[in-house]
């Protein structure tokens, strides 16, 4: 047997392809978020009013703090079952950078959890009164946002992973840094309703988003050496 | 395979859990064609030191090199070349062993289809291949945890109790797989109650002591 070491990328990619494979398997786990989302935007008009107008003043933030609390709630399990079973223990050992695997890892569960959000959003911001100008943005600012708000999720549950009843330690480690991305998020969406550009608060996300995908590797590899030292 | 110069040298190394001093400088070296068995009561320390050489627990003092250098700075090079069986088997239950070896062995070298068969029948589970992981018996997924083991194509191997859950034809295939090793010039470690290899010419012993 000769062995051919497995080039970074092809290793990165291994790692996405089997957390698609067990959500395939696992779907009713990785829908919650996206119920979650759904349902809470949708009790807003039952619960205050059903005038559109009305709810066109409070449509994007609503719809943003769904998202963030939905992307939260899918957090707290993203490394749990691998370093209970000891798959990061390899992961650590594969000679393989840990930070690129881990992206992976991240990535895929953005696309399982945060991509459905943003996909759904239009939906569920009409339901709020949003005009379908304001799409665009609202789509835009919560691709970028859900983007860094798992990156910055995969950085608390690294740290909480070994901590038993690690949720609420998650919770107060990641909101406070998703409040940037709640305040820029929503402010374009309404800055766009409003007739302004919003390449202000647009541009500031993407900045988080892009400090998050460069530091967040280093952070969450460094979280994870630590959880499986015990 | 060559492993010329793979010496793996540990020494003194002192590690603590907690408040507990576990290993007192401890020193051994492993060449090519050598397995060291770790033995001693629970609680001694082997896993410890198991996990040290592994760089999964940081040792507080003592100097581990392999290949004459040390490994400090180097871990991802000396990774590669390190293969590690740990009490647990880092299998997905909702994984068949196939994709198990897939994406767990496949990180570190690139497998076809062939060898994962190959692999699968060595440790005699090929049968149950397109079995969810979850469905194998204690035993099996040990057996699979093995084949992952061999996949990896590591000059050292680390095994933490390795014939745990094994029937009497698993223990003697896991001394096979360890004589197959190093005589093709590996080194292997392994932590160890029960008789493995007791009578083996390549064995040496490290007792640790409370």
């Amino acid at each position: 047997m000769s062995a051919v070491r497995t080039p970074t990328l092809a290793a990165a990619r291994l790692v996405f392809q089997r957390d698609m494979t067990l959500a395939w398997r696992r779907w009713d786990e990785v829908a919650q978020p996206l119920i979650f989302y759904v349902v809470v935007t949708t009790m807003f008009p039952l619960a205050t009013t059903p005038d559109l107008s009305a709810l066109r003043e409070i449509g994007g933030g609503v719809v943003w703090v769904a998202a963030l609390l939905a992307s939260l709630l899918a957090l707290e399990s993203l490394f749990r079952a691998d370093v209970e079973d000891g798959t990061t223990e390899q992961w650590v050992l594969s000679g393989q950078p840990l930070g690129y695997l881990l992206l992976a890892k991240v990535a895929a569960h953005w696309v399982l959890t945060g991509l459905p959000l943003v996909i759904m959003s239009p939906i569920v911001g009409t339901g709020l009164g949003l005009p379908t100008s304001v799409w665009g943005v609202l789509m835009f600012s919560l691709l970028l946002g859900t983007g860094t708000l798992s990156i910055l999720g995969g950085i608390g549950a690294a740290l909480t992973v070994g901590v038993r009843r690690g949720s609420v330690l998650l919770s107060l480690l990641v909101l406070p840094l998703a409040m940037p991305l709640l305040i820029f998020g929503s402010r374009a969406v309404t800055m766009q309703m409003d007739g302004d550009s919003p390449a202000g608060p647009l541009q500031l996300l993407a900045a988080i988003f892009f400090m998050a995908l460069s530091l967040g590797p280093l952070a969450m590899s460094a979280a994870i050496r630590i959880s499986v030292e015990n | 395979m060559a492993f010329d110069g793979a010496v793996f040298e540990a020494r003194e190394i002192n590690a603590w859990r907690g408040d507990r001093h576990i290993l007192r400088d401890v020193s051994f070296s492993v060449r090519p064609g050598e397995f060291l068995k770790v033995t001693g009561p629970n609680g001694v320390g082997k896993t410890t030191l198991l996990r040290v050489i592994c760089g999964l627990l940081p040792a507080e003092t003592g100097e581990l090199s392999w290949r004459g250098q040390s490994i400090r700075g180097r871990r991802d090079e000396f990774n590669f070349e390190l293969g590690h069986l740990g009490h647990l088997n880092s299998l997905k239950g909702d994984l068949t062993a196939r994709e198990n070896l897939k994406f767990l062995a496949g990180l570190r070298t690139t497998l076809t289809a062939e060898t994962i068969d190959s692999t699968l029948d060595r440790v005699g589970i090929l049968s149950r291949g397109d079995l969810p992981a979850r469905s194998l018996s204690a035993g099996q997924k040990r057996r699979l945890a093995l084949a992952r083991l061999l996949l990896a194509d590591a000059a050292l191997w680390i095994l933490d109790e390795p014939v745990t859950n094994l029937d009497t034809a698993g223990i003697r295939l896991v001394e096979e797989l360890i004589v197959d090793h190093v005589e093709q010039g590996g080194l292997a470690i392994a932590a160890a109650h029960q008789r493995l290899l007791d009578d083996a010419p390549c064995l040496r012993r490290l007792e640790l002591e409370p």
